[in-house]
Order: C-alpha cells, then structure tokens, then sequence
C-alpha cells in the first residue's frame, strides 16, 4: 500500500473521528444553581444528602418513586425524584453523583452514583473510623 | 513498647522476598540489556546464564511472596494491614485467593507472577531472541516491583509493601496500647460485592491476557534493536494468538460476571473499566492481521510494528485508568485513588517501555522494509488492512470517548457522561459490527495478490442468499424490538446482524468448501465464524431483552396513563414489589416470594422466589421453577444482591433484589422468650401453638442438606395456628470454626420467629420464641429475560477453539495435540462458563 493511500485513509478516518466526537452529546457537571438556570438540560450533580429534610420511599405503596434533598457544596439545596429503588446504601454516602436534569424545582434523576466509606477500604480516615469502633 | 501477640516474622520474611525480587530483577534486565549489546558468542552466552540466574531467584522470590501474603490473610493475622483490609475470619477458603487479588499490591504481584511464567517459557524457546525479549520483560518486573517495594528514600515511600503493619499504616488510640491486637476482633474482609465464584477465576486469566502482550512487543523490540526487520513475525504470531484468546475470554468473563452475579442488568455497559480491557484487545488483533498479512505477502509490516507498540501502550494506560481514581465519578467498579506516588510509578511504567519503542519504530521508519507497489484491490491482505484499520480507529474511538475524566483532568473541564452512555458507543460499532462482519465474510474467500472475480462470486452468492434469507425470515418472525432509539438504529441493528449471520454461514461454508473439512488449516474461519455469532447473540439478546417486572406490564400499583407525576413513556418503571404469599403476575409468568432462609454464610438471606407460567388456553402449567436471589445485608442495612437465573437453551430468566423489608429496631429489640422442651412438648404462642417433634443431627431435609460430615442440630417443629393451619419450621444450630452460628425460622403468617438456642438438662432443648407485629415482610425485584444469551458464551467458545487451532497450526505442533489443547480448552471454558457457578 503506497503511504499516499495511507494518509488519504487517515484523513478520511479522522474526519469520520471528529464528525462522531461531535455527535456525541457530552453533558456537564453542575451545581444546583447552575442546572436551575439550564433548565431541562442533562446535566451531572456532585451533592450530598441534605438530612435535614424529609427523605421519602415507600416500596410498598410504589417502588419506583424516590424523593429527597440533596446539598451542594455552595449550601443550595433542590427536591430531587428517583423514579427507581432507593440505592441501599443512600443514607450512608458521603456524596452523590446525580445524573438528570431540572424540571421546576425539581430535579428528575435517573442515575445514581454513590460515593461510599464501606467500599473505600483504601481511604485511610476511613480505616482509623473502622478499627477504632472496636 | 513491646506488642503482645503479633507474628512479625513472616512479614520480614515477606518483605526480603520483595526485596530480594526486586534487585534481582534489576540484575537480570541489566544483564540480559548487556548481553544483547555484546556480539562474542562466549561473552554474551555468560552473561545471559548470569541473567537466567537472577531471572529465577526473583521467580522464587516472588512464589515465596505470594505465600506468605496468602499465608497471612489465611491465618488471620490482623496485625498486618493487607490481612485485616482484605481478609475476615467468616470468609470462606475459597475466596482466600480473591482477597490477595483484591487489592492493588496483589494484583501487581499475580501480575508480574505471570511474567514470570512467560518469561520461563520465552527462556527456553526464544532462542537467539532471549536476550532482548527477556530485557524487555526484566525491565517491566522492575517497574511493576517498585510499585510493592515499600523502600524510604529521604521520607518518601516507594511503593506500597504487602506486608505493612496495621499499627503503623493507621492511627488510633488502641495502637498505643500493648495488646491492641485483641481489640481487633476480625479484619474488613472480601468487599461483598466481590465474594463470588468470578472473583476467584477472572482476574488470573485476565491478568494472564495483559501479562502475556509483553512478549509480541518483546520480540517486536528484539528485531528493532538488531535490525533484522521482519524475521520476528513468524515467532511471534503464536504470541500474539495466544494474547488474544486469553484476552479475549477474560474479557467475556468479565461479561459473564456482570452478567450473572452483579445486578447491572447485562453482560456490558460500556463502563470505562471494560472498555480499558478490550481496547487492548482490538489493537491486538488489527496486529495480529496485519502481521498475517505481513507473513504471507511482505505488506504491513510497518503497520505491525505500531499496532503491538500501541496494543502495550494501551494495557498500561488502561492500568493508569483504572487504578489511579481518575474514573471516580464515571465508573462503578475502578479501584479508588491511589496515592501521588502510586500515580507517578504507573506513569514512570507507560513513559519506561512505550516511549523507547515509539523512539527506535521512529527511528527506523525509512529502513523497514514495504513494498512500494499499489495493492490489488482484488487482493486478500488489501481488505485484511481496511479491516485492521477499522478495528483499530473504532478502539480509538472507544478509548477517546472513555478518557473523558481525563481530559477534564488536563485542561480544567467540567464535561461529563452523556446522557445515554450505551448509546454513544452503540450507535457508532453497530456499524463497526456490520462492516466487520461482511469483510470477515468475504475476505477468506480473497486470495493473496489477486483473486478471480467469477471465483469470488460463485463461493459467496450461497452463503449470501442464505444469510439474505435468514434475515428476512428473522424480521418476519423473530424482529427485533429495539424501537426506543428511532427506526434508523433498527436498521442500523438490522444491518448488522445481517453481515454477523451472513459471516458465520460464510465461514462454515468456508470450511468445508474451500478447505475440505481441513480444520487444521481453518483456524481463522473458526475464529471469524465464532466472534460473528457472539456478535450475533448481542444483537439478538441485548435488542430483545425484557424487562418482566415492568409495572406498565402488570397494571399494579400506578397504572401508567394516569401517572400523576407526567413522567415521559420511554422511562419505564422497572420495579416490582412482591408481598409475601401473595402470587402476582409478572409478564407471562406468576411469581410469589415464598419465603427467605439464612445462609451459613453470615449476613446472607436467599429470597425463595416461584415462578409459574400458565398457557392461557390451556390452562396447563407451562414452566414451574423457583429461583433463589439471595443478598448480603450488612450492619447498617446496606445491602448488596446476587441474582438468581434460570436458565434456558434458548433464554434465561434472570431476577435481582433491590429492596427487602427491614425488621424494625424494636422488633430486634424484642428477645427471644426462652423455652425448656422435649420431645412432644407443646408451647402456646398468641397465635396457636407448636410441638417440638424432635431434634435431628445433619438431617437433609426439605430446608437443608447437611452431610454425615458437618456439625448441625435442627430442631423439627410443628406450628399450629387458631385457624387450623399447619407449617413446619426448623431452626438449626451450627458449628463450623468452633463458633456456633443460628440459623432461625420464621413463619411469616403467624408473625412468629423461633430459633434453636441450645441443649438444656435432662435431654431438654431451649426454643426461643419471638412474636412480631410487623405486618407484612415483602421483596422489591428487578426481573429480565435475555433471549438467546448462549449464542453469546457459544461464539466465544468457538472463538478461542479457533485461536488454538491457529497456534497449533503456526508453531507446526502435531495434530493430536493441537486437538488435545482444542478438547481441553473447550470443556474447561465449558465448565468455567456454564457448570461451575450454577
């Protein structure tokens, strides 16, 4: 193969590569007061529970409906709705990745990610917690 | 201060080892580096017996260090911080081996364990290439040795040693306490989402396939350095084979566990973690073809050189990806951040041996070999490169959407996952998928240089009628009910599928038109024909997976057009909650929670789950099974599930536990009420009242199945409840590592809680008796049904029959034993895939 025929299949290929890195449709990472100004707009929260205010899930009456308070490092707050199961380890995470966007007041979540001490066996403070609840 | 009670021993022990390896190693690169440098056939032939020697001690050593970690962790010895993150004394022995790999020092060392494997092999085999090969692999010893050294240079720790003291890793106040070992009662143990059949036999293999891409680059560095250009390819290719089988199938089992053990609901989710492993693996083979393509014409050679170069450069950045935190909002399972120095060695490791071989390829550039004749477009290695090209640019396509968290790292931005991360990459390799697998239909059928058209045409109209056909009759009969992403992905779905069908039937038709029924020559058509029938199975089974628990589906709780809340229709409620004994319907089947049980194992319930298929006009039962989910609950209610499959030829029924209810505080509160019975006593209860019909040793019975050889007491008890019915309960006793565990019954209808406390005088047994008010235990359950999945293990089965018939064929090993290796691979991967963990 002749390099000319090479560098006309790399250019093709590259073309092709940042027509597709265009199509994909990246999202951001927000913080509640920014995503309330992008409203109905993907984007990614980096909160916490907010444990002052009411958490609500029933599996009986709906096991698809979650709601509850998260808090960003700024101190704003939102309503945040899960139509899904409550993440078990919920209550216990220290942070929250939520994937969804602004509707109103409330943030229509559809993703979860949790941040939690249990599986960070890794992180020391964490460690100096477990072996000193002995 | 003198500590009371700690085994310091094997860890120093432990330490000299890796220490040991560690200079070794050193040594034996240095001499193996010197040994290619010198061209006196005396001189070099010492100093690579000096090299071997080395090469060996650290192969002891590291054997040796490997021991003493299991050694530790198997003996509970807490006063080492590996043993107490990683081991528990209720973890099973078989998981012993998983909590060494769980952690990154462990996985270093089953790592550079398996180097050293190759590496004895590559002693006896390479020949004049040992030197430069073993330098290569020398030299990654050191680096992935750095990383468990744990040395101090001026207060800096270089690399994390295995056999660091809890005392000294982690502060608190019990440590300054003399005997602060028995204030350690039990270590954190196996993460539980890892306490599974998979953790135990995936990593070694996958570790094998990483391990084992070394040589290719070995050999490719051995001819840059002598510049013999080209005569390492023949050599290598059995390498390169055998990368990619191992690889590969450690990949799918991979697949395979999240498939059926981790409720992600599927065998891949484009997590970043999965993609760092396969695109390895798609480099790979672009080489691998082109290096064919290479042995048969004298194309490509320039094109192999990169493709091995990059197939390195990307198992070591996905070793970076995985293992420095850098994914840690964007996948759920990468290892979490590991230090500044850890991050700095795994740099130090991608810069060491990637960046010399870009130097000396570059370098070379102008005086390897190619043939500067335009190729035919009627010629075999013309497509075979179009095909290594696409392969290629689609894993820079993954690697580029999944290095995200990178770029936000680099340049200070904030851009996360799409919204619809599986359909990012979908949209892109069905087409991927579809052009693959027409090239991988056709190309057998090119021939080298130039092929006849007439001849090209005859051999493939069958097969291509048939795969048209097939098709047609598939979109009739069996369609695809992937609609969610528009009809333009339907097509695209269709497409492929189309080009996956038309090559599996283009490569059997290949094999016994072409070749005769001459296998041993066909190992790329099976390997084609298996990779487009997984192909294939992904398609159908991803494209017409169901959600059965889908509440649209069973009209229960918020029937859908009345939704208060207007959530959009293509949002489904995927979510299902089950009272118990109360029989609901669930897609076609009708499933009621029976009841749960305890496990031997601590904090583990199994979920009895039936489920009953009725054929409406029949009124016959068509499938009658049950299946038992099961989830650890942990202290703080955390829970982690495992789902319970049913498997079909044709599909499997696959459930996982969300959401159990909880027993409320006061109810733990309540203790049990201790009763004194013998045989054929009766006690009253708010609810009836119960007999004690007797206490059996390891009965097998229809709760448990103890052997003659455990150690477990059940009591046989009769419930009677006011209304006449009647249940039997067994709470049993066992003893197993000399601690009594209680595995009590419960008979939900009666509320009532009873548990074998112990033997009392005069051959009397204590019942304990708990009564609760809670009124109703219930189960929330995610259910599918995956059509067709075993198309899926099949293809890849005979994907890896096809890599060792092509080994056997390219080191011209005898017939029989390249049929034993197929036979032996085959029923092994066939256990491993689908007995072993059912």
């Amino acid at each position: 193969m002749k390099t000319s025929s090479i560098i006309v299949l790399i250019t093709i290929a590259a073309a092709i590569g940042v027509l597709l890195m265009y199509s994909v449709d990246f999202s951001t990472y927000d913080t509640i007061g920014s995503a309330k100004q992008k409203q109905g707009k993907y984007v990614h929260l980096i909160a916490k529970l907010d444990k002052s205010k009411p958490l609500h899930y029933d599996a009986i009456k709906d096991p698809n409906y979650l709601s509850f308070y998260a808090i960003d490092s700024l101190g704003t707050s939102t309503q945040v709705i899960y139509r899904n199961t409550k993440p078990p380890e919920l209550e216990q995470s220290e942070r929250v990745v939520l994937k969804g966007k602004m509707v109103g007041n409330i943030f229509e979540c559809d993703n979860i990610l949790l941040k939690c001490p249990s599986k960070y066996k890794d992180d020391k403070k964490q460690l100096e917690k477990t072996v000193t609840q002995y | 201060m003198k500590f009371e009670g700690e085994h310091l021993l094997p860890g120093q022990i432990g330490h000299f080892f890796v220490l040991l390896a560690f200079v070794t190693s050193i040594i034996s690169a240095i001499s193996y580096f010197r040994a290619s440098s010198i061209t006196l056939e005396s001189d070099k032939r010492s100093w690579i017996l000096f090299a071997r020697g080395a090469f060996f001690i650290q192969l002891i050593s590291l054997l040796s260090v490997f021991f003493i970690i299991y050694y530790i962790c198997s003996h509970h010895y807490f006063e080492y911080l590996y043993a107490y993150k990683h081991a528990s004394k209720e973890l099973e022995a078989k998981y012993l081996l998983a909590c060494i790999w769980e952690g990154q020092e462990g996985s270093f060392i089953l790592w550079s364990l398996w180097h050293c494997v190759l590496g004895s092999i590559l002693i006896f085999t390479a020949k004049k290439r040992e030197a430069p090969i073993m330098g290569v692999i020398s030299v990654a010893q050191c680096i992935l040795l750095v990383m468990i050294v744990g040395i101090y240079i001026y207060d800096v720790r270089i690399g994390s040693s295995p056999f660091v003291l809890t005392r000294n890793e982690i502060e608190g106040p019990i440590f300054s306490q003399p005997g602060y070992l028995s204030f350690i009662k039990d270590g954190i143990g196996l993460n539980v989402l890892l306490r599974n059949y998979w953790m135990v036999i995936h990593p070694p293999i996958l570790f094998l396939g990483f391990a084992s891409t070394i040589v290719p680059l070995g050999f490719a560095y051995s001819s840059l350095s002598t510049k013999n250009f080209g005569d390492w390819v023949k050599p290598a290719l059995p390498w390169v084979l055998f990368s990619g089988c191992v690889l590969g199938v450690g990949i799918m089992m991979g697949g395979k566990w999240a498939y059926e053990s981790l409720s992600f609901g599927g065998y891949w989710a484009w997590d970043p973690v999965e993609n760092a492993a396969l695109v390895p693996w798609m480099i790979l083979i672009s080489g691998l073809h082109c290096m064919a393509v290479y042995n048969a014409t004298g194309n490509a050679l320039k094109a192999s050189y990169l493709f091995i170069i990059f197939s390195y450069f990307f198992v070591l950045y996905s070793t970076f990806l995985t293992r420095t935190g850098i994914l840690g909002d964007t996948s759920v399972h990468s290892f979490t951040e590991a230090g500044m120095a850890m991050n700095i060695l795994i740099g130090i490791y991608v810069i060491a041996i990637t960046l010399p071989m870009l130097f000396l390829f570059v370098k070379n550039f102008k005086r390897i070999p190619s043939i500067n004749k335009e190729e035919n477009i009627s010629s075999r290695e013309f497509w075979m490169f179009i095909g290594s090209l696409i392969f290629f640019l689609a894993a820079l396509f993954i690697i580029a959407v999944t290095s995200l968290p990178v770029y936000n790292k680099i340049f200070g931005t904030n851009y996360a996952d799409p919204q619809d991360r599986e359909f990012t990459y979908n949209k892109v390799l069905v087409l991927i998928a579809f052009i693959v697998g027409v090239l991988t239909a056709l190309s057998q059928y090119f021939k080298y240089r130039n092929t006849n058209k007439g001849y090209l045409f005859k051999k493939t109209a069958l097969p291509l009628c048939m795969a048209v056909i097939i098709s047609v009759l598939l979109i009739i009969f069996y369609p695809v009910e992937y609609t969610k992403k528009g009809p333009g992905f339907l097509v695209a779905i269709y497409l492929a599928l189309f080009a996956s069908i038309f090559s599996v039937i283009a490569n059997a038709a290949y094999l016994k038109t072409v070749l005769k029924g001459n296998v041993k020559a066909g190992g790329g058509a099976i390997a084609h024909l298996g990779f487009t029938l997984m192909i294939a199975g992904m398609l159908i089974s991803s494209g017409n997976k169901q959600v059965i628990s889908d509440n649209r589906k069973t009209g229960l709780f918020i029937p859908f057009d009345k939704d208060p809340t207007g959530r959009e229709p293509n949002n489904p409620l995927e979510n299902l909650t089950l009272l118990k004994d109360v029989p609901t319907q669930m897609g076609k089947y009708m499933v009621t929670y029976l009841s749960d049980s305890g496990a031997l194992e601590k904090n583990r319930i199994f979920y009895k789950i039936h489920f009953q298929k009725i054929d409406s006009a029949t009124k016959s039962v068509k499938e009658d099974f049950e299946l038992k989910p099961d989830v650890y609950r942990m202290k703080d209610n955390n829970l982690s599930s495992n789902p319970g499959t049913r498997h079909y030829l044709s599909h499997d029924v696959f459930t996982y536990i969300s959401t159990t209810s909880v027993k409320s505080d006061n109810e733990e509160a309540i203790k049990f009420k201790i009763h004194e019975m013998a045989t054929g006593d009766t006690v009253f209860s708010s609810k009836g009242f119960f007999i004690l019909n007797g206490v059996l040793k390891n009965p097998d019975n229809e709760r448990f199945h103890f052997k003659p050889s455990d150690t477990a007491l059940v009591a046989d008890i009769t419930v009677y409840g006011q209304d006449g019915t009647r249940y039997n309960a067994y709470p049993a006793l066992t003893i197993s590592n000399q601690q009594i565990n209680y595995i009590d019954d419960t008979i939900a209808r009666q509320n009532l809680y009873l548990n074998l406390a112990g033997l009392a005088n005069n051959k009397k047994f204590k019942i304990g008796v708990k009564e609760s008010d809670t009124l109703t235990d219930f189960i929330t359950l995610k259910a599918y049904v995956f059509p067709h999945i075993n198309l899926v293990w099949a293809g890849l089965l005979i994907m890896a029959c096809g890599f060792i018939v092509s080994i056997g064929r390219r080191t011209k090993a005898a017939n029989y034993i390249t049929l034993l290796s197929v036979i032996s691979v085959l029923a092994a991967l066939f256990y491993i895939f689908l007995i072993a963990n059912n």
